[in-house]
């Protein structure tokens, strides 16, 4: 029986995976995004498995909500990207340092 | 064992080689579409959930979408993969060691023997039951407002990634419709005044050579 704790540790296993895809790809701000991806999935499917055991359908309303926003972040995202790539020819995250932060 | 335990287990465990393959793949066009797999596994997963319109959603809006633009992006840049490899390993022991500690803390928190996660009886809907329209129900009356917000959302998106990758040419040739409406009669053709042009009698020039 698959009961709600198989459903919430595959979902941190995602969430750390895309963690450590965050640490390792720090010259890479494509996969970076990807690895933001697999992160709000991990979120999602937390939301999802806790909607089914609790009978409660607003979790899932929430996942809609997160996907809406995920949708328009990777959209906006990928447009810096390749503004940055025509001003830069880099995606080298190490390289945006022009605000000098 | 039941077989919707099988199938957890095997979509579970496509969904995390896929998602470890997303983040050490060499090629990014390899690491998307790894992507694209473990999307489709999770929604596999959400189908067992009994979550049935979410499930075709990430698989529309992800799948559909947001993966095939990530693939446009990643086709469209020309980037040297030796450059962004670089440097790829070094950071590996401090990010597994967050990772690592990161699951061991959260198996120890929901592995069900201190909240009682595992006493939950999972939820068996009847035959009839429709989770599209029990969410509409619920979309379209309690959460009106939100989701009017997430459209607001979206536009915003829209417009933003439109006005960033915007790049005026400049020697475009499009016509300025305002200048076009402007025009008036007069400046589109102009009459000029000249003197007359006379041709020279052919024949009485061509005597006077020979004479």
């Amino acid at each position: 029986m698959i009961s709600l704790s198989h459903y919430l540790i595959l979902a941190a296993l995602l969430f750390a995976i895309g963690m450590v895809g965050i640490f390792l790809n720090r010259k890479n701000l494509i996969v970076l995004l990807m690895a933001i991806e697999l992160m709000l999935l991990a979120v999602n499917l937390n939301f999802v498995a806790f909607s089914h055991y609790l009978n409660d359908l607003s979790g899932q309303l929430f996942v809609f909500f997160i996907l809406v926003v995920a949708a328009a972040e990777s959209g906006i995202g990928l447009a810096i990207l390749v503004v940055l790539f025509r001003n830069l020819s880099s995606i080298d995250v190490e390289e945006l340092d022009s605000l000098k932060g | 064992m039941e077989f919707k335990t099988v199938l957890f287990y095997i979509f579970s465990a496509v969904t995390v080689v896929a998602a470890l393959r997303v983040i050490t793949a060499r090629n990014p066009v390899h690491a998307a579409l790894f992507l694209v797999l473990a999307f489709f596994n999770v929604a596999a997963l959400w189908m067992l959930l009994q979550a049935e319109f979410l499930a075709l959603a990430l698989i529309m809006v992800y799948v559909g979408a947001v993966m095939v633009l990530f693939l446009f992006v990643v086709m469209m840049l020309d980037i040297n993969i030796e450059r962004i490899r670089q440097g790829f390993w070094n950071n590996l022991p401090l990010g597994g060691l967050v990772g690592l500690l990161m699951v061991g803390e959260m198996a120890v928190v929901l592995s069900g023997r201190y909240f009682g996660l595992a006493n939950l009886p999972p939820q068996n809907m009847p035959a009839n039951y429709s989770n599209t329209k029990e969410l509409a129900r619920l979309l379209y009356t309690d959460y009106a407002y939100p989701f009017e917000i997430a459209s607001v959302i979206l536009l915003v998106a829209i417009i933003a990634a439109v006005m960033l990758t915007l790049r005026r040419r400049k020697d475009n040739k499009a016509m300025h419709s305002s200048d076009q409406i402007a025009v008036k009669a007069k400046d589109r053709m102009r009459l000029v005044k000249m003197a007359p042009e006379v041709e020279l009698p052919v024949a009485a020039t061509k005597e006077g050579d020979q004479a």
